[in-house]
């Protein structure tokens, strides 16, 4: 099997005395579709924002396509193919749905110190944007404002966003969050449509997704990944269901 | 940027453009001046326009840029250096040179953080000008009309006056291309979400830099026209006050629209110029008053105003639809 395209070594983050994520070992296989799942709180996010580079990690390393990209910025780990969605809908919401693509299509289309052009005009900006939001679904809304697109569209567009980049690894900050269950749906068929082009590594809430969607899971309870395996195998998995299914049955249970 | 706004635009700088020739029909050359002094600092404004509007940063000190480009010229006339084939290059290189290291070093901030360092720095060479006794210090220091190999007068009224009309054509136009580029998105979106630019992979700090670089060189150049109109520089252009107006010029006129900061710089320079001497015909020695209506009217436009005097013209003269300036 070829080199893993995401190699996480020992990565730790803590704020204060509250440890986000704590010696994390996690290989992610070229192609996967790679679900992270765990209760709140279990570290998820903060480790999208390490691998993305937001965050500075306290310790540990992250290779990424062979290279060691622990120190890079944002932009830098980018610019290597790593994109990144936000679980809060992160959009530019006075641009219309094109712009926001087209902006992630000129992120990558070499620098941007080019000040006579309009960009607007610019075909080699909108034509590969354009083609990303049809193929995406979103091609009949393009000239809207981003900010008048339902929630749904917005999150389909926060990908559209992400792929423009042309990444070869797309981390997916809770795609589905705050989606009703037809939009939902249409971003399962969604990111089963990208499966095989892209690896993906997939932070859900949405349980039916996941296990439609995952090659992989892999179980984060504060901050560690207490299991790794198939779908099948983390259903089965006893430390999971204490860990994990146990909480969310217990708090089911005093809720009701 | 849609079709009413370039309307505006040129309806604006025709009417810059009539000015002189009503002057002299009139006979009221005091106008003239006027209209010119107004049109230096909508230049400065302008430029405060592509940082503040457009890219979100909100400079309080940029007009310290002014008084740079204003000092280079004084202090080349002072050496009888007054080509000002010299003069601007050396202006603009150091208006620029010196937004480029106060810029690197500001826009490690964001926020309040970035308002009070931006500050600070002009107050830095506000006092730096203080102390130089060789120029005039607190006085300042009369300097001469730049010369232009015979090619421009500009001590000829008429001549000047043109000379300014078209550097803020000129500027109003870049810019106008500038904001639609792929630079100009940059720095657009990078005001409406920077973590999210960063995150598609713009390293956005520099573009930010560089943006703050030409507001200061543009802002630079006004300071030429600005020394060449007064034919005196004093510290007083940096005084932070100056820097609080050029920003008050811009929200009265409307952020990120470009012509809205000319507008608004007429709108405030007019209103110094004539309420004092309403407020006297009111009231004997009112008129030292004048900020007490002043005062509101800014708070009246902040609050109420959103949009500047820019929405007031789009809203009232093209009622069709369109509230959004992309």
């Amino acid at each position: 099997m070829a080199e893993p395209i995401l190699q996480i070594e020992g990565l730790a983050k803590s704020f204060g005395s509250l440890v986000a994520t704590d010696d994390l070992h996690l290989d992610i296989e070229q192609g996967e579709i790679h679900a992270i799942i765990g209760p709140n709180g279990a570290g998820k996010t903060t480790l999208i924002a390490q691998l993305s580079g937001e965050l500075k990690s306290d310790s540990g390393r992250v290779r990424f396509a062979g290279r060691d990209i622990t120190t890079l910025s944002m932009p830098a780990r980018s610019a290597l193919g790593l994109a990144r969605s936000f679980q809060i809908t992160s959009i530019f919401p006075d641009f219309s749905a094109l712009d926001n693509v087209a902006l992630s299509v000129q992120a990558h289309a070499g620098h941007s110190f080019r000040f006579w052009r309009p960009a607007g005009r610019d075909p080699g900006l909108r034509a590969p944007a354009r083609k990303i939001l049809d193929e995406i679904g979103l091609g009949s809304r393009a000239d809207e404002p981003a900010a008048n697109l339902s929630h749904g569209e917005q999150r389909q567009l926060e990908i559209a966003m992400a792929l423009a980049t042309r990444p070869s690894l797309l981390l997916l900050d809770e795609p589905m969050a705050g989606m009703g269950r037809d939009e939902s749906a249409k971003m399962v068929n969604l990111l089963r449509d990208l499966k095989g082009r892209h690896t993906i590594v997939l932070i859900e809430h949405d349980m039916d997704a996941v296990f439609a969607l995952a090659d992989r899971i892999t179980v984060l309870v504060y901050g560690r990944a207490i299991a790794t395996g198939a779908p099948g195998d983390i259903r089965a998995n006893d430390e999971v269901r204490a860990a994990y299914l146990g909480t969310e049955t217990a708090q089911e249970v005093s809720s009701a | 940027m849609d079709r009413r706004q370039i309307w505006l635009s040129l309806a604006t700088l025709a009417m810059f453009a009539a000015v002189p020739p009503l002057t002299v029909i009139f006979d009221q050359p005091f106008y003239m001046d006027m209209i010119a002094r107004i049109m230096v600092f909508a230049i400065a404004a302008v430029s405060l326009d592509l940082i503040l509007g457009h890219g979100g940063m909100v400079s309080f000190g940029h007009a310290v840029y002014m008084g740079v480009g204003a000092y280079a010229v004084g202090i080349l006339s002072y050496y009888g250096l007054d080509n000002g084939f010299l003069q601007i290059p050396v202006a603009l290189g150091a208006s620029a040179l010196i937004g480029l290291v106060f810029g690197a070093m500001s826009l490690r901030t964001t926020g309040v953080y970035f308002i009070m360092i931006t500050l600070a720095f002009a107050q830095m060479l506000y006092f730096l000008a203080i102390s130089l006794e060789e120029f005039g210090g607190d006085d300042g220091m009369s300097s001469m009309r730049s010369e232009f190999g015979g090619v421009i007068d500009m001590y000829d009224a008429m001549q000047f006056y043109y000379v300014i009309f078209v550097v803020l054509a000129l500027v109003l136009f870049g810019l106008h291309r500038l904001v639609l580029s792929r630079f100009g998105m940059v720095i657009r979106a990078a005001r409406s979400n920077d973590r999210r630019m960063q995150a598609v992979g713009f390293p956005t700090y520099r573009y930010k830099l560089a943006a703050f670089t030409l507001a200061s060189t543009i802002c630079g150049l006004a300071g030429v026209l600005f020394a060449n109109l007064n034919e005196f520089v004093s510290p007083d252009v940096m005084h932070w006050t100056h820097s609080g107006e050029l920003m008050v010029m811009v929200i009265m006129g409307g952020m990120g629209t470009l012509i809205g900061p000319v507008l608004g710089a007429t709108a405030f320079l007019l209103l110094e110029e004539y309420l004092p001497q309403w407020m006297e015909m009111a009231m004997t020695n009112a008129g030292e008053h004048w900020a007490i209506i002043m005062g509101p009217i800014l708070i009246a436009i902040v609050l109420f105003g959103r949009g500047g005097i820019h929405a007031l013209f789009a809203a009232t003269i093209w009622r069709s639809g369109g509230k959004r300036n992309g």
